[in-house]
């Protein structure tokens, strides 16, 4: 196969940092490649090089033989190289057709040729067989359907390498397997794919050969089905992984202790039915279901996020009016959302600051944390939790997201909560920070705390948890604990018996 | 690599006008002692500046929660107002005093209200009182000038305590005051946060709504008390140009001294800086004679100048520039 895309010792140095030393990349005309490595690796710079969001320090990258040096994204774009990011980075108020075209619109001196733009959009999502209403605002669409429309606008140009960045981060199982038929039939039409994921599954599910970096450099290319999943992952972590490390951090369930948390007839209209739910101090549950069964709404709704429409919510036993979060975090509750960006950091303030927020704000305005407290605490979490900053000043916006999800998680920890609600915790961050957060949850459990647990996976769920609840529908359809916690009586729950 | 002073650039520019107009005029820097009084170019940009030092105060904790407020040039018409119908009508000074920032409060209520209780867009929210508030002080005086005969009234803008004007000792005072109540208590950090992300702050616990809120009453209580300050410096209230374009100075002093319009972190001594650096060019257009309809173009210049220099895009090209010259 000839190669399309060739990076040759690319190095990339940021303030304090270096994020790529002499990495070579290749990828050729109808393939789907992996790019694989633990947070801070350097996938991410290393598509931003690619993709001219940063221009290289050294190195050099050919396309089709060419040499280029992309200076902008529009510039990649112009040579054939579409990128969809982890987040969706469209216009939510705009409509399908116009996020597809938007910055190359047809029309001539300056007026719009609405009909093209229409015609556009349907061709390109024609092109992905994904059916969707092109006038419909994009940001009525669920996320998944976003995602896809994120990829009919890359491919719109004439592009010949696509680069997907997580594009699974935030999809269900059978929506995964769609983007998996579309990149099936991209790949059969000659483009080449990089994709980048922290799913090995999804790996060995559709890639052919794979990429893996380390600290910056490169660890090596494979051919995937030449690879073991256990050497692979050895590979990422640069050490020899036994299978110890994947066994279940699950506790047998406890003989009923009084709840800590419970909620009777929980609901919301067009949210989620009524519900009921307890948890209990040094106990992990999970809560279970695809993507828009109802899990962080039931999350929200005992955070106070949002108003519940009935129900009670009691805490040791004393019933409670959860009516903000302020009232959440007062009672003792914390809450790790799933969405980092947008309801978690504060992208320019430090790690510190970051970091004392919920207790700062727990402990009212007059009793400041003084400045020793504040470095104590921050020296504190950022040890035990084994957080990977250059200091408790920087902004948290420079650091990797497994990072950033440590100090959002060090933030509640502060907090010393009775009942911590993880919404998606391990989310878009690589294999190690993935069991540090495992073994951290099962610590959090022992020290007596009360954990709800979210998450898409059903592995990650059934190996956090002695006890689930499952969702489907925006309904609890059913309680598993014990012996009959595992993947297969999940899925039977989550997808509803007929399909079992 | 240490990240350089926010207060950096606007001290350089500040600095090279004074700079300036010492080379043109020797006498620019003379201060000089009459009647155990310091008189002299520095100590009128002091006074002159500092009612634009105090409106951009309240402005700056706006900006940083990622509001603004287009209102205060109207509190300041308002407030002046108040004090003259009240001094004139024989009240006492701290009645009066009193009264003037309660009208500032009472304005921030309503800014304040509208952004964080209501989700009015916070340019919005301000535009209605910016444009009503002057109808409420012409209003209030109705539609009259009034001359205010009140020495000690007079003394807040005209005064000088142990040698030194008291305006600008007064504004110098609330400056630190302010600091200490938002670094010595939590206050300073919620803002930030708020600004910065105001969902994640709200997940987090904090009062996000009520955070705002301070942010406006403190703004409006700054153009209440900068009210006072300009009535008792005209010896007047003029519910149609006092404050006039006060708003526009103060985004001005708090950009240019290092708060991002965008919100988030604030530098308070940074919009002092660029408050003094606004009142230093409008006195160095006096001194140099320009005609007082084209004194903007100057201001505009000065105030792209900071910006561009503040822009990391500008600052990464100076860098290749210089970087380049140094391996030359």
């Amino acid at each position: 196969m000839p190669e399309l895309l060739e990076l040759r010792g690319i190095g990339k140095t940021f303030p304090g940092v270096t994020a790529l030393a002499g990495v070579d990349f290749t990828v050729r005309a109808g393939e789907i490649h992996a790019l694989l490595g633990e947070n801070g690796a350097g996938k991410s710079t290393l598509i931003k090089v690619l993709t001219g969001v940063h221009p290289a320090d050294a190195g050099e990258i050919r396309l089709a033989g060419q040499v280029i040096r992309p200076g902008a994204p529009k510039e990649a774009e112009r040579l054939g190289i579409s990128t969809v990011y982890q987040e969706v980075n469209l216009v939510p108020s705009l409509s399908v057709a116009e996020n597809i075209t938007l910055g190359r619109q047809p029309g001539r001196l300056g007026c719009l040729n609405w009909r093209a733009i229409r015609r556009r959009a349907v061709a390109a999502l024609a092109r992905l067989e994904v059916e969707c209403d092109v006038d419909a605002e994009l940001g009525s669409l669920s996320v998944a359907l976003q995602q896809m429309v994120a990829i009919a606008r890359a491919l719109d140009t004439s592009a010949r390498l696509l680069v997907l960045d997580e594009p699974t981060a935030s999809l269900d199982e059978k929506e995964v397997a769609e983007l998996f038929g579309i990149m099936r039939k991209l790949r059969a039409e000659g483009l080449g794919i990089v994709f980048v994921t922290h799913f090995l599954d999804q790996v060995y599910a559709v890639s052919d050969r794979l990429t893996v970096l380390r600290n910056g450099q490169l660890v090596g290319e494979y051919a995937t089905a030449d690879l073991s999943r256990l050497a692979l992952v050895g590979k990422m972590l640069g050490r020899e992984v036994s299978a110890a490390d994947f066994t279940s951090h699950a506790a047998p369930p406890r003989a009923a202790a009084s709840p800590v948390l419970a909620a009777r007839g929980l609901s919301r209209r067009g949210a989620i039915a009524p519900v009921d739910l307890s948890l209990s101090a040094g106990e992990v549950v999970g809560l279970g279901g695809l993507l828009g069964s109802g899990r962080t709404e039931t999350a929200r709704l005992l955070f106070g996020i949002d108003a519940a429409d009935g129900g009670q919510i009691s805490l040791k036993g004393a019933p409670v009016r959860i009516d903000s979060p302020r009232d959440a975090v007062q009672l003792g509750l914390a809450f790790c959302s799933e969405d980092r960006k947008a309801e978690g950091i504060l992208p320019n303030l430090s790690v510190r600051e970051n970091l004392i927020l919920a207790l700062q704000g727990k402990r009212g305005l007059r009793r400041a944390l003084s400045r020793s407290e504040q470095e104590q605490l921050c020296s504190h979490y950022i040890a035990a939790l084994r957080i990977k900053t250059p200091g408790a000043e920087t902004p948290i916006r420079n650091l990797s997201g497994g990072n950033q999800q440590k100090v959002l998680l060090a933030r509640w920890l502060a907090t010393q909560p009775a009942v911590i609600i993880l919404d998606e915790p391990t989310r878009g961050i690589d294999i190690g920070a993935k069991q540090e957060i495992e073994q951290l949850i099962a610590k959090l459990r022992d020290d007596g705390l009360a954990v709800l647990f979210i998450s898409s996976e059903i592995d990650e769920v059934v190996r956090n948890c002695s006890r689930v609840l499952v969702l489907r529908e925006r309904r609890l359809t059913g309680e598993v604990a014990g012996a009959g916690l595992n993947s297969e009586s999940l899925m039977h729950l989550m997808a509803g018996t007929h399909e079992g | 690599m240490k990240a350089k002073s926010p207060i950096f650039w606007p001290l350089t520019g500040l600095l090279a006008l004074v700079l300036l107009n010492a080379v043109h005029d020797p006498g620019f820097l003379k201060v000089t002692l009459l009647d155990g009084h310091l008189y002299g170019v520095p100590v009128d940009i002091l006074t002159q500046g500092s009612r634009t030092m105090l409106v951009a105060l309240g402005m700056t904790l706006v900006i940083a929660t990622g509001g603004v407020d287009l209102s205060v040039g109207s509190v300041v018409a308002i407030a002046g107002a108040v004090c003259a119908v009240l001094l004139q009508g024989g009240h006492n000074l701290a009645v009066t005093l009193a009264a003037a920032v309660g009208a500032g409060l009472v304005a921030g209520t309503a800014n304040g209200l509208l952004v964080a209780r209501l989700g009015v867009q916070p340019i919005v929210a301000t535009l209605i009182l910016m444009v009503a508030g002057r109808g409420v002080a012409q209003l209030i005086v109705d539609g009259q000038v009034i001359i205010i005969t009140h020495p000690t009234f007079d003394f807040l803008a005209n005064g000088f305590l142990l040698g030194l004007p008291f305006a600008p000792l007064l504004v110098a005072a609330l400056y630190l005051a302010a600091h200490l109540g938002l670094r010595r208590t939590a206050l300073g950090l919620f803002i930030e946060a708020v600004g910065d992300n105001e969902t994640a702050s709200r997940f987090a616990g904090l009062a996000a709504a009520r955070i705002k809120l301070v942010a406006y009453l403190f703004c409006g209580a700054c153009a209440g008390l900068a009210g006072v300050l300009a009535a008792a410096n005209i010896r007047a209230a003029d519910a149609y140009r006092a404050g006039e374009n006060m708003e526009l100075d103060a985004i001005f002093a708090v950009v240019v001294g290092g708060t991002a319009l965008t919100g988030g972190r604030f530098v308070i001594l940074g919009t002092a800086i660029g408050a003094l650096l606004i009142q230093t060019l409008t006195t160095t257009m006096y001194n140099l004679g320009v005609p007082p309809a084209i004194a903007p173009v100057p201001k505009a210049l000065l105030i792209i100048g900071v910006s561009l220099l503040q822009s990391d895009k500008v600052g990464r090209w100076l860098g290749g520039l210089f970087g380049k010259k140094a391996a030359a």
